[in-house]
């Protein structure tokens, strides 16, 4: 079984963004750089994959980022992942869901791929398009939002559990290869252990080029993009309103329910 | 190449309350555009819901009624959707960034080779009259605006975002019923089974109330005044939780409130014994009117409350049950 794994580094959860001086995105001095959450997800999916599986297959992590990315590539080497590609060309930057997309299915082809294993999306853009995108253009299904997946090396299928609206679920069985985009829940990621650390030191991350994939300048980046950023804006912050200290519980239920109802006008 | 797409999302034989919010949205470029508003109903014996698209805002209702479209599955109705939009070239298309919505459109919109903006929170054309988004990002510390010049233009539309119009019973539409064919390897996904959650409750990203529990709700079973409380506002209301409850196996991964789990956009949120950290602020701040019950006065959630109140939240949320119901069995 060859599993691939896509993962991207995005800034850490708790960080409090702020933006560049004209337009020009957000400021990521001060930042700190950590794995996608639900790109770990996925990682740990596919080791656990493998682990069920007698340990027979490859895990090959597909990263795109500039130099900045190894770190997590070698976090995600120390976790067990077995070899990367980082695809890192100034080209790739500025590209939009469908040129990342195109991107990496270039370089998956390249590979022998069953399992695709994503995050469901990533906690930058939010825009959860990728995984899709890139089973479309490689012709093979995807299922995201996946919360399990029992693989059946035999038959190469998969039958898997993925979260819909309102606490349901469905359970699908998808023929392989086929795209998966993981989510919370799915399984709790291991820490890299300090042999893992020491081991990831040696193993290969091979650096993929634009031209290495035969992609052309025009065909990637901002260039390419069909989703164009304009500009880059700030919330308005809230404002504190009424707030209520102390004071009988029914009383102040009450005067929060009439204020619902005749001020905030919600229900 | 004309007509502005609406995708009319429904669910046991309903329009879900998207149609209309995108119906509005619809009509408003419509009027710049001078093209027509179509919707488009996928699904087994969803004709009866055509009618009621008219008086929302559509010209034009097709629908694709036809008994392999009875379960939703990616491949099938993306095969339907995209040789209908190649057939007719709309020049915009507009969907729910709902659960369908999400995984379906990034593939329609890469089989049509065009871009799609997700899950956006602002409508508008350009001076070219291309589409226009404000969307998201960071679960909302920030927002991005981006602009579309390919066709279609498609965009998902966060629930709640636009405010419908009431129906004009007045209005109809023109309902064109669509032969569908579809080649079977688009079943080569099969669904096994459904399984319903616990709650059969609104999913937290189009729920126009949120009753939210965090860590002080100390254990699961103490969600249950929550579910009370959301009982009482109605249909419309369900229970979300913080990451720290959830990490505390207090409460489920579906029902996570923030940049790791659901970012929500309901008209109330209740906000019960969450102290306020950034990731949580980021999945709600959007929310029209935010309640804060916590007992530590210094919480930061207080700062983005509309209405805060210090104090107990296992005192107060019962008698906010009693107050609700009150209220609700006088209307």
């Amino acid at each position: 079984m060859n599993i691939v794994v896509c993962m991207k580094q995005v800034p850490d959860t708790e960080t409090k963004i702020r933006l560049k001086e004209g337009n020009g995105g957000i400021q990521t001095d001060g930042v700190k750089w950590i794995i996608n959450p639900y790109c770990e997800f996925a990682v740990e999916e596919a080791l656990r994959i493998r682990e069920r599986n007698g340990g027979q297959g490859t895990v090959t992590l597909v990263c795109m980022g500039p130099d900045r990315a190894v770190e997590s590539i070698r976090t995600a080497l120390a976790m067990g992942v077995d070899k990367a590609i980082h695809l890192n060309d100034p080209l790739f930057e500025g590209s939009d869901n469908f040129g990342v997309a195109k991107i990496l299915a270039r370089a998956i082809q390249t590979i022998p791929h069953d399992i695709i294993l994503c995050g469901k999306q990533a906690v930058d853009d939010d825009a959860s398009q990728v995984p899709q995108i890139l089973a479309e253009q490689l012709n093979i299904p995807h299922v995201m939002v996946v919360e399990k997946m029992e693989v059946d090396v035999a038959n190469k299928k998969v039958t898997t559990s993925r979260r819909i609206e309102g606490g349901a679920k469905e359970v699908l069985e998808v023929p392989l290869p086929a795209v998966f985009g993981a989510d919370k829940g799915m399984n709790e990621p291991r820490y890299a252990s300090l042999p893992g650390i020491m081991k990831a030191k040696s193993k290969e991350v091979k650096k993929v080029t634009a031209a290495d994939l035969g992609l052309k300048p025009e065909e990637i980046g901002v260039a390419a993009a069909k989703v164009k950023i304009q500009a880059y804006s700030l919330p308005p912050e809230r404002q504190a309103g009424k707030k209520i200290e102390g004071g009988d519980p029914a009383q102040v239920a009450h005067e929060l329910a009439k204020w619902l109802r005749e001020e905030a006008r919600v229900i | 190449m004309a007509g502005i797409w609406v995708y009319a999302e429904h669910k046991d034989g309903k329009l879900k309350s998207t149609a209309a919010q995108l119906l509005t949205g619809a009509r408003t470029l419509a009027e710049t555009l001078s093209e027509e508003v179509v919707a488009v109903l996928l699904g087994s014996g969803v004709e009866a819901m055509a009618a009621p698209l008219g008086p929302l805002g559509a010209d034009k209702v097709l629908v694709a009624d036809a008994q392999p479209l009875g379960q939703y599955l990616t491949e099938p109705y993306c095969h339907v959707l995209t040789t209908l939009m190649k057939e007719r070239q709309p020049s915009i298309f507009l969907g729910p960034a709902s659960s369908i919505g999400k995984d379906l459109f990034p593939r329609v919109a890469a089989r049509l080779q065009t871009g799609l903006a997700s899950d956006c929170t602002g409508i508008g054309l350009t001076e070219n009259k291309d589409l226009k988004l404000k969307r998201p990002v960071y679960a909302g510390k920030a927002f991005i605006e981006v602009v579309i010049s390919g066709r279609p233009a498609m965009a998902s539309i966060r629930p709640n975002t636009l405010t419908p119009k009431p129906a004009d019973s007045s209005k109809t539409a023109l309902s064109e019923k669509i032969s569908v064919s579809i080649p079977p390897e688009a079943f080569r996904v099969k669904l096994k089974e459904v399984v319903k959650g616990k709650s059969e409750k609104v999913d937290l990203t189009e729920a126009s109330i949120i009753v939210s529990g965090g860590r002080a709700m100390q254990n699961s079973e103490n969600y249950k005044i929550l579910w009370d409380l959301a009982s009482a506002f109605g249909e419309g209301a369900t229970v979300g939780a913080s990451r720290a409850a959830v990490d505390s196996s207090y409460a489920s991964h579906d029902m996570q409130v923030g940049q790791t789990g659901k970012v929500v956009n309901p008209n109330l949120y209740i906000a019960c014994g969450i102290s306020g950290a950034i990731q949580h602020l980021a999945g709600m701040r959007t929310s029209k009117v935010i309640v804060a019950i916590n007992k530590d006065p210094e919480a930061p959630i207080f700062q983005k409350a509309d209405f805060g109140i210090v104090g107990d939240l296992f005192k107060l949320v019962p008698a906010l049950i009693e107050e609700i119901k009150k209220i609700k069995a006088h209307d």
